[in-house]
């Protein structure tokens, strides 16, 4: 083993160890997005049953917001100057996570509500519809040109040992981590406890005196305002230089793999789920190109979520945190 | 008995495909309407008989083909798929390498229809059959993202197998709808040329509609007779119930197996003659909205049925060149028209530049959508306002038409 290791650093030697940081540097902060993304669609999932396929197009919504409040409207920031630069931005993408939002809550009111106790293919079908029609709106809000979001880190970066780590990076991975203790302190709240109990027992919420149905439209807003979220940070330096694109919406689906990988129910799921897809995403990318690997042809790494989906659900047809469905007659 | 048409004396008669007289000689109006409209005999609906027309219509066969895959899967054994597309893919590949002409770095063993066409459907569903026992192992809404992955993982397999499909955003072209014993020069039955059958001058257009025309309603009858059968009575007790069914002694695994084979197989033909029509097919054109258009297919005409099936798909079809001549229609109103109609019509078209409206007529700058988009949100909208308002889709229309006049003028 150890041998192997030595001649393994020997044989790479610095250049081995930088890109195995970056790597995996980058995998984290990629980890932080899915995660991000994945604990809106499991948040959804948990309170209205309902595994929402428009997440991705949420997120481009939010992403557009972001870019056209911060870049063309100057919006809160022009009347607020006296704040620096990056609060400025940081507000407008507040504003755009929250009109994201409420569009989350408009969705659930016009077209989730009808369908609660649909059979299962309908409401897939209706979030599929609903993505449709989000992202193609957003599409020609959008324009044929990517939108750079005047982000105030943009392509800065700095060392840490042998990584080279993006300030947009850190900045991702730091709101992914307010936005977990944040629901982790909602779950403990009024609101939180309300919401727990309609997806445990939605009969016996109601006899208590909760209201199902604003549970569930908290539950969508919530939902959209962390894709949105997303959204806004995965168009980022990083992993897109140059902004939000047509494309943004459909980087959402490898979020889909996070969440069966950890489970559909699972909080900790979706964020442990989001962190391998984006690792396993990452070290693919790394390391499986070349003359050795070329027959893997291109854009391997954009599947490699799906094939770690596979294999874990052979495995565990649950995910790895999820509940196994009680089967009765 | 006479005059009690829903009376059933046995149980073959209440089993059978078409079980009253109506519905024998509606049935056979409606197949000579089919079969007339290349010719551009019927009153009204002559511009039916145009190429492009033609070409819509053909592929309205062709889509519900895959269409009846689907719902034998989905429709009849409830498994949620949204992985058609894959299947479809590797049906149309299967045919190309069968089929196809060895291409600038393709492969391609140039064999006549009668062993592409086939294989294309065995192929397909020997894959579906391979997937399927790990498909199964989950249920709902897992089976429905693990379908999704396999289109994506699809696509990239498609895209970096250049010697098959001929590399991303570049395909390969396809064999065509000529029928040879085997590779001799001239074929016996030629489809893509226009000439007389039968005395009858016809265009390759209407040759290939007509053959379509056969192949669909081959489908609609394996569909129907699997549905009726033995096979079609295990998928739906799977589909309503599966642990009673089970308990019942439906073998559940192996019955959701075949629905996958099945629906694959009819996936993988649909692919082959997508290939064969169009002639030349890029890798990407099996991506996940090919599978949305399926499963929009099934739930708009109404899920479970194989009318409805049909009426979905050619309303999934049609719907485009609807939107685009109706687009056309309001911009010339808009421009030449005049009093409400164009003021109308200019609301919603917009037809200049800095001109405001919902549809664009121009390319690119100006702020409203381009057609293709306009298409694709009605298409989303639709589809929203189908599952909320008509869940049983055009054929529960058609259900609540038919059995208002049964007892007009009596309301009930």
């Amino acid at each position: 083993m150890i041998p192997t290791i030595l001649a393994f650093a020997e044989a790479g030697g610095q250049d081995a160890i930088d890109k195995f940081a970056n790597a995996t540097s980058s995998g984290i902060a990629l980890g932080a997005i899915y995660a991000l993304l994945a604990l809106g669609l499991v948040l959804i999932y948990k309170a209205t049953q309902v595994l929402n396929f428009a997440h991705g197009a949420l997120a481009a919504l939010g992403a557009f917001f972001a870019a056209y409040l911060a870049t063309v409207l100057n919006f809160p920031g022009r009347y607020a100057t006296f704040l620096p630069l990056t609060m400025q931005w940081l507000l407008s993408a507040l504003v755009a996570v929250l009109l994201t939002a409420v569009v989350g809550l408009v969705l659930e009111r016009l077209a989730i509500r009808p369908m609660i106790g649909e059979p299962l293919f309908s409401v897939v079908m209706i979030t599929i519809a609903l993505d449709i029609v989000i992202r193609t709106i957003t599409d020609d809000l959008i324009g044929t040109n990517p939108r750079p979001l005047g982000d105030p880190w943009g392509a800065g970066n700095f060392h840490l040992g042998p990584a080279v780590i993006a300030k947009s990076e850190v900045a991702t991975l730091i709101v992914t981590l307010i936005c977990l203790i944040g629901i982790a302190l909602f779950f403990r709240s009024r609101y939180g406890v309300a919401m727990r109990a309609t997806a445990f027992d939605q009969e016996a919420a109601m006899a208590q005196g909760i209201s199902a149905g604003r549970i569930f439209a908290l539950a969508w807003a919530i939902g959209a305002g962390l894709a949105a979220t997303a959204g806004i940070f995965s168009s980022l330096f990083p992993r897109s230089s140059i902004g939000v694109s047509n494309t943004t919406a459909f980087f959402a689906f490898r979020a889909l793999p996070a969440i069966v990988i950890g489970g559909l129910d699972s909080i900790t799921g979706a964020v442990v789920g989001g962190f391998i897809v984006g690792l396993a995403e990452s070290y693919a990318g790394a390391y499986l190109v070349g003359d050795t690997w070329s027959f893997l042809g291109l854009g391997f790494a954009g599947v490699m979520p799906y094939i770690v989906m596979l294999v874990v659900l052979i495995v565990r047809p649950y995910g790895l945190f999820g509940t196994e469905e009680i089967r009765r007659v | 008995m006479r005059n009690r048409p829903r009376l059933y004396v046995s149980y073959a008669s209440e089993m059978a495909l078409l079980p009253t007289w109506t519905q024998k000689v509606a049935a056979l109006v409606f197949l000579v309407f089919l079969v007339l409209i290349p010719f551009g005999v019927i009153p009204g609906l002559g511009f039916l008989a145009d190429n492009d027309w033609l070409k819509i219509l053909s592929r309205v066969s062709i889509f519900a083909i895959g269409a009846l895959g689907l719902h034998l899967l989905s429709g009849l054994a409830g498994q949620v798929s949204l992985g058609h597309a894959f299947f479809v893919g590797i049906g149309a590949y299967t045919a190309a390498i069968l089929g196809g002409e060895v291409g600038k770095g393709t492969w391609g063993l140039g064999l006549p229809i009668w062993i592409w066409l086939p294989a294309a459907g065995i192929v397909a569903a020997l894959i579906g059959a391979l997937i399927a026992p790990t498909a199964v192992r989950v249920r709902g809404i897992y089976l429905a993202i693990v379908t999704l992955g396999l289109v994506f993982v699809g696509e990239w397999l498609f895209r970096s197998l250049p010697f098959i499909t001929g590399g991303a955003q570049a395909g390969r072209k396809f064999p065509t709808f000529e029928f040879r014993f085997w590779q001799e020069e001239v074929p016996f039955l030629d489809f893509t040329s226009d000439g007389p059958w039968f005395g009858i001058q016809m265009t390759s257009e209407a040759k290939i509609y007509i053959l379509l025309l056969v192949f669909v309603i081959i489908a609609v009858i394996i569909a129907k007779n699997i549905q009726r059968t033995r096979v079609g009575r295990a998928f739906m007790s799977i589909r309503d119930r599966d642990i009673a069914a089970e308990v019942m002694g439906v073998a559940d695994t192996k019955h959701k197996v075949m629905a996958f084979a099945l629906s694959s197989a009819l996936a993988g033909v649909t692919g082959a003659l997508m290939g064969a029509f169009v002639g030349r097919l890029v890798p990407e054109g099996f991506s996940l909205f090919l599978s949305i258009q399926f499963v929009a297919a099934l739930l708009i005409g109404g899920i479970g049925t194989v009318t409805g099936t049909l009426l979905g798909a050619t309303f999934v079809l049609v719907l485009p060149r609807v939107v685009q001549d109706l687009t056309g229609l309001l911009a010339s109103t808009a421009q030449t028209g005049s009093g409400w109609t164009a003021a109308v019509a200019n609301f919603f078209v917009s037809t200049a530049e800095g001109d405001p409206g919902i549809v664009s007529t121009l390319p690119g700058t100006s702020p409203g959508l381009n057609i293709a988009q306009f298409n694709l949100l009605l298409y989303g909208l639709l589809l929203i306002a189908f599952l909320i308002f008509e869940p049983l889709g055009l054929y529960g229309i058609w259900i609540r038409i038919r059995n208002y006049w049964k007892s007009w003028p009596f309301t009930y």
